[in-house]
């Protein structure tokens, strides 16, 4: 008899199991437009030429310390990346009220967070506290806040399909109806899986009900650079919550924005009322991951901290960011050009409004199937698709695709 | 805002205290023996020949594609490191019933595996304990397993102070008498942090009384080949229990044997009765992983499997660790020899008796308090310490000062 035998076979992650498929396919004209990860025009991995300068310099330097690291993390790292997201001359940072701690990943960064907010925050081990997820958003964000404990997930309308943008009103609603303290998970750009963010003035008026409401900010920043090829402007969002005066927490990937996925490089950042409430925070969080990986690795967080602390490396790593912003940039204008060409039927103002690395196609789940089952391109039941999955190659195929899709099945 | 206002600070850990303290201080000959590392002559952390080499390899020339890794690791990391604990002749591995998991460091693992056993280990109710753990043990240990949401802890007795060894008597009558069904953690070797371990015969009636009591074994082997300097033997007690049909979890560390410190290598083993169970067991730890750090950093685990994967590698790594255990056991015998010329009364052999990277003094808390405040040598508050951190500079000096904390009148 076995101590497992009652254990049940969990259900599989709908993405990996997509790119599973798409393995096993072997039909030649076959695309991936699942999985959230950069692709070239050659649809291969990118190692960024700075991350490979940098890498290079790393391996060459006696000099480096081999033990582990701190805790909390390799502090290069959590300052240069705390500063990213808030800026350079953040009055935040300035006054001593910003911390960071190195995560593994996005995912690690959302995880003390979480942790931290279901045993400190709203009162002491408060699982009732209502956690506030966009409709939809990145299904690990229940995963998460859910095996933290907290036992009240809600969704705060979002996407609205019918129109295929941004259900504002539905969003501000939901706000105005959150009980107070609630916590709300936005994306800092690049909604995942929607690609629709608020503009400048939707974001304002968001900001404004979280402070009336009382509403704690979390933030999920998994884009910055790669969004709009700007650092500033994906950034832009929290900057304004920070200068509104809004204590807040921001997961960040560097996943993305620096081909670093098998590095697992995150970082929390924390944005305190002031030096001592940080402090307080910090040690907590420091003892919450004492009890998952005891200290980061270090050699992502080397990597960037190395890069951002160097005028130079930084002006190249800026220019990466942007190649990978622009390919995708080029794909959704040329996807969209090509199917208004066909006139293929329904709006295509979104493959282009629409922002990051995904795009929410408006396929219905009988026309991805579709896809799937007939053209051997693979997208998510939702009709997200990753744009960096399009390449010169096959966007004419994936392009007549979608026409027949749409025009054949409804 | 306020939402920060009741997170109380969390006060400094002993480790933390005593680190502190000692970096204040500014005497000469002041010496730190309570740290984590394995150092070598240099006082740097060792790292054997062979993974250094690997490392400059890898760094001038990196293979590893710039995408997400699996939740549960590198596959060829698993299986090496998974051969490494069982031996590749284990029956569990040609039944294909053992499940490995890459995690970040030991840590990780202890904690992947306190998830798995507090939802699955009784799948029909909500199992919270009890989980048994050496009396001393890491202090994390406990932090960890409640983390995990295991409310009930309980010690057995394992370290006999005033002898200066292992109650073995006293730790089977713990086994005998607490809960059947319990979940006993067991230091493979290595036992942090008295340095002392079960013999061969003690492991055969220990396994006699979890066979009886129908216990579950969750071993920890922080150092493999790093205690004894022999692979094979420094995971008998695991291999042991696995040729008895034991179902078991196994929580591996490769930062001491490989000096991968920073790199957070760890992996968790899960030793089913039945290959029917894998799958399913499997899929669970993923979806744990998924809420914990989504994957782990694959540039550490990409050089232990590259080392274990190569028969010249593989001995050369042996030679390395080989090495620097004998220098520690130098080192043991150099302070036992020196303290018996000081004229110490009392025995020191059990010094030699203990192996791996720590060893207990028996010194007690006004001693070991002398030690720091009056020869500023640093120790841990149970009276072990690292011995890898003595070297030909200040064994003559550690010598001396544990002689006079031991006479001098208080």
């Amino acid at each position: 008899m076995s101590t497992f035998t009652e254990v049940p076979q969990a259900a599989p992650v709908a993405v990996f199991k997509l790119t599973a498929d798409f393995r096993e396919d072997s039909h030649p004209k076959k695309v991936n437009l699942g999985v959230g990860a950069y692709r070239t025009d050659d649809c291969q991995p990118w190692v960024l030429p700075v991350v490979k300068k940098v890498e290079r310099m790393i391996c060459e330097d006696q000099s480096l310390n081999h033990e582990y690291l701190p805790i909390l993390g390799l502090p290069e790292f959590r300052s240069s990346a705390s500063k990213i997201a808030l800026g350079d001359d953040s009055p935040a940072i300035k006054e001593q009220r910003v911390g960071g701690v190195q995560s593994l990943g996005g995912t690690g960064a959302l995880k003390i967070g979480a942790e931290f907010l279901r045993r400190w925050y709203n009162g002491t081990n408060n699982t009732a506290t209502p956690v506030y997820v966009s409709a939809p958003t990145w299904e690990n964000h229940n995963g998460v806040f859910s095996d933290a404990g907290f036992k009240d997930i809600r969704p705060y309308r979002y996407w609205d399909a019918a129109r295929r943008g941004l259900d504002l009103t539905g969003f501000l609603e939901d706000m105005e109806k959150a009980p107070e303290h609630s916590i709300f998970v936005l994306h800092a750009c690049a909604h995942n899986p929607t690609g629709t963010d608020p503009s400048q003035e939707e974001w304002k008026k968001i900001a404004d009900v979280m402070k009336r409401k009382k509403l704690f900010v979390f933030f999920d920043s998994a884009y910055q650079g790669f969004a709009s090829g700007s650092l500033e402007k994906d950034a832009w969002a929290i900057r304004f919550f920070v200068s509104e005066g809004l204590e807040l927490f921001c997961a960040q990937s560097f996943s993305k924005n620096f081909g670093l996925y098998n590095e697992r490089v995150g970082n929390l950042t924390v944005v305190a009322k002031d030096g001592d409430n940080l402090n307080r925070v910090l040690s907590q969080m420091e003892k919450i991951v004492r009890t998952i990986w005891s200290n980061p690795p270090s050699q992502g967080a080397r990597i960037v901290a190395k890069t951002l602390t160097s005028p130079e490396l930084f002006a190249e790593w800026q220019g990466n960011v942007k190649t990978m912003a622009d390919r995708v940039l080029l794909m959704r204008s040329e996807l969209k050009s090509k199917l208004l060409a066909m006139t293929t039927p329904g709006t295509w103002e979104h493959i282009t409004q629409q922002i990051g690395m995904f795009s929410f196609t408006g396929l219905n789940p009988k026309q991805v199937e579709y896809m799937i089952k007939e053209k051997h391109i693979y997208l998510m039941a939702s009709g997200r698709i990753n744009m960096c999955g399009l390449t010169t190659k096959n966007i004419d195929y994936v392009a007549e695709s979608i026409h027949e899709a749409v025009s054949k099945v409804q | 805002m306020r939402a920060f206002l009741d997170t109380p600070a969390v006060p400094p850990t002993q480790q933390a205290r005593l680190l502190a303290a000692f970096s204040r201080d500014a005497h000469p000959d002041r010496v730190y023996l309570a740290g984590g590392e394995h150092l070598n002559e240099e006082g740097k952390p060792t790292i054997p020949p062979i993974v250094s080499q690997i490392k400059q390899q890898m760094g001038t020339d990196p293979t590893l594609i710039p995408e997400y890794p699996s939740a549960l690791g590198l596959p060829e990391f698993s299986r090496r490191a998974t051969e490494l604990a069982l031996g590749r002749e284990s029956r569990a591995i040609t039944e294909n019933r053992v499940l490995g998991v890459q995690t970040v460091g030991g840590a990780g693992a202890v904690r992947l595996g306190a998830e798995l056993l507090r939802r699955w280990y009784d799948a029909s109710s909500s199992w919270r304990g009890p989980v048994l753990l050496s009396s001393p043990c890491d202090e994390s240990l406990a932090e960890i397993l409640e983390a995990a949401g295991i409310g009930e802890l309980r010690q057995y007795q394992f370290w006999d102070a005033e002898r200066c060894g292992l109650c073995v008597e006293k730790l089977l009558e713990d086994l005998k008498e607490c809960p059947e069904q319990s979940v006993i953690v067991l230091s493979a070797s290595a036992h942090y942090p008295t340095g002392v371990d079960l013999s061969q015969e003690d492991w055969k009636r220990v396994s006699e009384v979890m066979l009886m009591r129908r216990h579950f074994p969750f071993f920890l082997m922080p150092a493999q080949g790093m205690c004894k300097g022999d692979i094979d033997q420094d995971a008998w007690p695991v291999r042991h229990c696995v040729s008895l049909g034991m179902e078991l979890l196994c929580a591996q560390s490769f930062s001491h044997n490989f000096g991968l410190y920073g790199d957070r290598v760890g992996h968790l083993l899960c030793v089913l009765r039945e290959n029917s169970l894998l799958l399913a067991v499997q899929s669970q730890a993923e979806k744990l992983v998924r809420t914990l750090w989504s994957c782990p950093s694959v540039g550490g685990a990409h050089v232990v499997a590259t080392v274990l994967g190569n028969p010249a590698h593989f001995v050369e790594w042996q030679a390395g660790i080989r090495g620097a255990v004998e220098r520690c056991m130098l080192v043991r015998e150099s302070l036992r020899e020196k303290l018996r010329l000081l004229g110490s009364t009392g025995q020191w052999d059990h010094l030699i008796k203990q192996g791996g990277l720590y060893c207990s003094t028996g010194l007690n808390d006004q001693q070991v308090e002398f030690l720091a405040k009056r020869r500023h040598v640093y120790i841990l508050p149970n009276g072990c310490l690292n011995i890898s951190a003595i070297n030909s500079r200040n064994l003559d000096y550690v010598a001396e000062s544990i002689h006079m904390a031991l006479t001098s009148p208080f």
